[in-house]
């Protein structure tokens, strides 16, 4: 799925970077080096450190896509850095889990196994 | 390609503003060359983890890049203040990041493993007082 129509499906604010990006699936935490090793390319990260790290560890590890959660803002150096590099950053007013999940959904994604 | 590409950084300290730059300036380069996505991905990840060790912990460093048809090498050196326990400094978890630098979401004790671990070849010298140097290499298949 594409992210202009996740964000759409979701509700998500469109903050920055050009809506080019498929999505396929979805990594949640604010631990930079965790997302660094961790989230996979294509995944929508869910997050709620808004700085400029965050869209370069994003813009390092090809996410699709940054959703910064709980309704919190991005900083403008962060702004400035998605635009640069490409980074597309949207926001959302819901917790991370809940967007999370709420993507996930509307990604058809399967349950993880227990 | 040329047989060899030398690429040459400097990591300035404690700007969390610009941590990354050479990282995302490498794999620009890397991806022009046409070098397999996957050891693009690797390398960024081992660099970048490398450029917020130095920018966190050594008041900045230097960074060589050699580029060849078979693999990208880079070392870090730094006249930080080096590291008394590497075994203990090398596991997760483990971390000495001041909480200034937590609270931006660094500091998970995951920098040396990443490195390790996205890295096909892993060397760490250091020593107390006079600095840390480390040799990563990331094979192009």
């Amino acid at each position: 799925m594409k992210t202009v129509d996740l964000a759409v499906a979701c509700g998500f604010t469109h903050a920055a970077g050009e809506q080019a990006h498929l999505v396929h699936g979805i990594f949640a935490g604010d631990l930079l080096s965790w997302a660094m090793g961790r989230a996979k390319e294509g995944d929508a990260w869910f997050t709620v450190m808004g700085n400029v790290n965050t869209v370069a560890v994003a813009a390092l590890a090809d996410c699709a896509c940054v959703v910064l959660c709980h309704g919190a803002e991005w900083d403008t150096i962060a702004l400035q850095k998605a635009k640069e590099q490409g980074v597309e950053l949207y926001c959302s007013p819901l917790p991370e889990f809940e967007a999370a999940y709420l993507a996930a959904a509307k990604l058809n994604l399967p349950l993880p196994q227990a | 390609m040329p047989d060899c590409i030398y690429l040459h950084y400097t990591v300035p300290g404690d700007d969390f503003t610009r941590a990354g730059e050479a990282s995302a300036d490498l794999k620009l380069r890397l991806k022009k060359l046409g070098i397999p996505p996957e050891a693009v991905r690797k390398v960024s990840i081992a660099l970048y983890e490398g450029e917020i060790n130095l920018a966190i912990h050594a008041h900045g460093g230097e960074i060589d890049v050699q580029i060849t048809d078979d693999a990208v090498c880079m070392t870090l050196s730094d006249q930080g203040p080096g590291i008394a326990d590497i075994p203990l400094a090398m596991s997760e978890g483990y971390s000495t990041a001041p909480d200034e630098v937590r609270s931006l979401g660094f500091g998970a004790g995951m920098g040396l493993p990443n490195m390790k671990k996205y890295s096909d070849e892993f060397d760490i010298q250091s020593t107390v007082g006079v600095g840390t140097t480390i040799k990563m290499a990331v094979h192009v298949d």
